[in-house]
């Protein structure tokens, strides 16, 4: 008869040989009156921080917090300095949803208005679409306005999606997205709307003749209801390094974000970024991207997103 | 921005100065500073780390000369080291002299293929192609549509095939097309796909055994992070391409993934692309992308556009004009003209060494200048040849006739006046004036217009 049928040697000697490690690390402090800690683990992570665009900056006061915390630690480990990076994170990604993300959606002042902007091709159409698919399937009343009158077939693009979904768009043969904002309004105050999403033109932030145009839209907007967009949603490409940034600070002077939704998240990028943006600008992250079809647009989880940073 | 970067390495570099050499010890604070920089500009983790090493060997021994700081010296080696790296000359696109050009464009979602399909054409038809677009991406909901907008534009006709969702058969079925109609260049638009879908990876592949392209340029955001050496490597490994396209470069992104993309991915660069207007396209020219990562202007893409855009014989008449100190407000209107044609005063004003952060801040208002214009529009050509007869009632009348307040006519006549006092300067400090120096200066006296 096995006693220890799931007795694992090699694990109790690894611990061992740890615990004998951290014994002669100490005696050996002790000895030398200096804390040894293990730079090699820290660079490592320093890369991984830097790698998924968290920014030279961040990452290196994270790694030094973390060797400040690692003076008072007793376990030294590979996986405890891991651990310690982890909680960073995620409290740096807490205090930004603490700061901003205290209402939930309330419908009580109907049509409860999206207003979602973004820079060129960074999934402001296609995350629209997604939007309407869940806020429909929770029951709402979902209408669009396509106001992106600049690009070539924009209009088209968005009602395929509204097909798609099965919600009604309003477009307006017009250059003034502002007119096609109004006209919106209008049909979603008549016929009790719950929700409005408007999609706007992508602009670089550096174009001010595009960003004065948002704050117009924003205005005819407030005309309709002082609360009003209830959301402003800002659109970074998951794939975007530190001019993301750049991006939050320009758009903010023009609109007032209060969440981002960060796309294309489906396939090697990590979208980093996001911890300066949270960190300086406490703007919560809403969503995420992962992929082209309705469904691929998921709540964001703090927890799970740092996990996937350190998940090669 | 330049001086930026010399000045925090002077102060780095300021112990060594009397040391007469570079060293480990010495330059290594030096180095530190230059591997944020690159990594503030996107280069990715390893390249940088691959970049310092490098430039530290080439650093490390030098003798410090006299006539130059240790600052200027590790900024020269950084600088040369950098356009090195970004490929040494510029890569002409290959166009076959006789029988058909097929170049197809690959690349992730969102990166801007198919605005630059249209921007291709555009600038290929202008060398007397005769182009022909192929709406390829059959996924995107209207992208077809979008393509075909484009290409009714540009006068280019669009290949489509309704209804289809075969990529590779419209592909082959287009160069058919172009065959029969006598048309020597096709420009195939493929959806965005990410790197990491197989399904996706091998329809490129399909594609392009089929049509076998006579360049294949792979397309990538000049915002892109880390990540660019990932999916460049995937797209070289598993579809390979012959060039590089850098797009939405007329943003504020300093552009380093390009560098990551170069050590990964041994292809040239050859166009970037920098705005909406579909003749925003330009060669590429790896010194300017060096000087931009390392936050510097980009003096010779403003001095080039200048000459572009400057009529030679205006140039003329309007220096003899300012040598004989008679700028007045009509060669004022001409010389905003000409800005304009050459672009929006941001981009501009962002192309100048020292002045890309400042920008930054500064509310810089393409639509200042067209008020500018509608006060100098609103003057008598007796008021614009001689402002000195500019007296309250005028300018009450000129502010009314122009939409603007007193104020801002004000504002501009003292303007001009300092302008005209600078180019008095000028010409008494170098007895002879370079009209393109006034361009610069003139640039940056609109800009206090605000």
């Amino acid at each position: 008869m096995k006693l220890f049928n799931n007795f694992n040697f090699d694990r109790l000697k690894n611990s061992l040989t740890k615990t004998r490690d951290n014994i002669l690390t100490k005696i050996n402090e002790t000895l030398s009156g200096k804390v040894k800690i293990d730079e090699v683990t820290l660079e490592q992570l320093e890369e991984t921080l830097i790698s998924s665009d968290i920014g030279a900056s961040v990452s290196e006061a994270i790694i030094e917090k973390a060797r400040k915390l690692l003076v008072n630690e007793k376990d030294r480990s590979v996986d405890n300095i891991k651990e310690l990076i982890k909680n960073e994170l995620l409290s740096i990604l807490r205090m930004g949803l603490q700061q901003k993300d205290k209402e939930e959606f309330s419908f009580s002042n109907k049509p409860y208005v999206i207003l979602i902007i973004g820079i060129n091709g960074s999934g402001k159409t296609t995350s629209i679409g997604k939007l309407a698919h869940n806020f429909k399937k929770s029951g709402n009343n979902v209408i669009i306005a396509s106001a992106d009158t600049f690009r070539a077939a924009a209009n088209d693009q968005l009602q395929i999606w509204a097909d798609r979904v099965g919600v009604p768009i309003v477009k307006v043969n017009t250059k003034d997205p502002s007119a096609v904002v109004y006209e919106a309004l209008s049909i979603a105050k008549k016929d009790n709307y719950d929700v409005v999403l408007i999609d706007t033109a992508g602009r670089l932030h550096t174009q001010k003749n595009l960003m004065v145009e948002l704050n117009k839209i924003k205005n005819v907007i407030k005309k309709f209801d002082d609360g009003a967009p209830n959301e402003t949603l800002l659109v970074l490409d998951g794939n975007s390094g530190q001019n993301a940034l750049q991006q939050v600070k320009e758009f903010e002077k023009y609109t007032d974000i209060t969440g981002l939704i960060i796309t294309k998240l489906d396939g090697t990028t990590k979208g980093g970024v996001v911890f300066q943006i949270v960190t300086d600008k406490k703007i919560p992250v809403k969503y995420i991207g992962v992929g082209e079809n309705v469904e691929d647009l998921q709540d964001f989880e703090p927890s799970q997103y740092v996990e996937a940073i350190f998940n090669t | 921005m330049l001086e930026e970067l010399t000045e925090k390495l002077e102060r780095t570099l300021k112990k060594i100065t009397g040391q007469g050499k570079l060293t480990e010890a010495n330059i290594s604070d030096t180095l530190r500073e230059i591997r944020r920089v690159l990594l503030d500009a996107d280069v990715n983790y390893k390249v940088a780390k691959q970049f310092i090493d490098d430039v530290k060997e080439k650093a490390l021994g030098k003798e410090v000369l006299l006539s130059v700081t240790p600052g200027q010296l590790v900024t020269k080696i950084i600088y040369d080291e950098l356009v090195k790296l970004l490929g040494s000359n510029n890569a002409e696109l290959t166009l076959n002299p006789s029988g058909l050009t097929v170049i197809m464009l690959i690349g992730l979602q969102g990166c801007g293929k198919t605005t630059f399909s249209a921007k291709l054409a555009k600038y290929l038809k202008n060398k007397k192609r005769n182009v022909l677009l192929v709406a390829g991406d059959v996924y995107r909901p209207a992208a077809v549509n979008q393509l075909k907008i484009l290409g009714s534009q540009i006068d280019v006709p669009v290949f489509s095939i309704e209804g289809s969702k075969e990529p590779v058969t419209i592909a082959s079925e287009a160069i058919s097309f172009a065959k029969e109609k006598g048309l020597n260049t096709v420009i195939i638009d493929t959806a965005g796909r990410l790197h990491i879908d197989e399904e996706m990876m091998n329809e490129a592949v399909a594609i392009k055994d089929k049509v076998n392209p006579t360049e294949t340029l792979f397309v990538v955001d000049s915002m892109t992070g880390q990540d660019a050496v990932n999916s460049a490597k995937a797209f070289h490994d598993k579809v390979d391409f012959d060039g590089i396209v850098v797009t939405k470069l007329d943003g504020d992104s300093r552009g380093g993934c390009v560098l990551s993309i170069r050590s990964v991915v041994d292809r040239p660069v050859k166009f970037t692309s920098l705005g909406e207007k579909l003749d925003s396209i330009e060669i590429f020219y790896p010194d300017r992308l060096a000087s931009r990562i390392l936050g510097k202007g980009d003096v010779v893409s403003l001095v080039e556009k200048a000459q572009e855009h400057v009529d030679e014989k205006e140039a003329e008449e309007l220096e003899k004009k300012l040598l004989a100190n008679k700028f007045d407000f009509e060669d004022f209107l001409k010389q905003i003209k000409m800005i304009k044609k050459m672009g929006s005063l941001s981009s501009l004003l962002s192309m100048i060494p020292g002045v890309g952060s400042a920008v930054k801040n500064a509310d810089i208002d393409d639509r200042q200048l067209v008020r500018v214009e509608a006060i100098i529009h609103s003057m008598t050509k007796e008021e614009r040849a001689n402002p000195k007869i500019l007296n309250g009632s005028r300018r009450k009348r000129i502010a009314r006739g122009s939409g603007t307040s007193i104020q801002d006519v004000n504002r501009l006549i003292k303007q001009f006046e300092e302008m005209q006092k600078m180019i008095k300067m000028l010409n008494t400090k170098s007895g002879k004036t370079n009209m393109l120096n006034i361009a610069k200066k003139a640039n940056f006296n609109n800009m206090k217009f605000n």
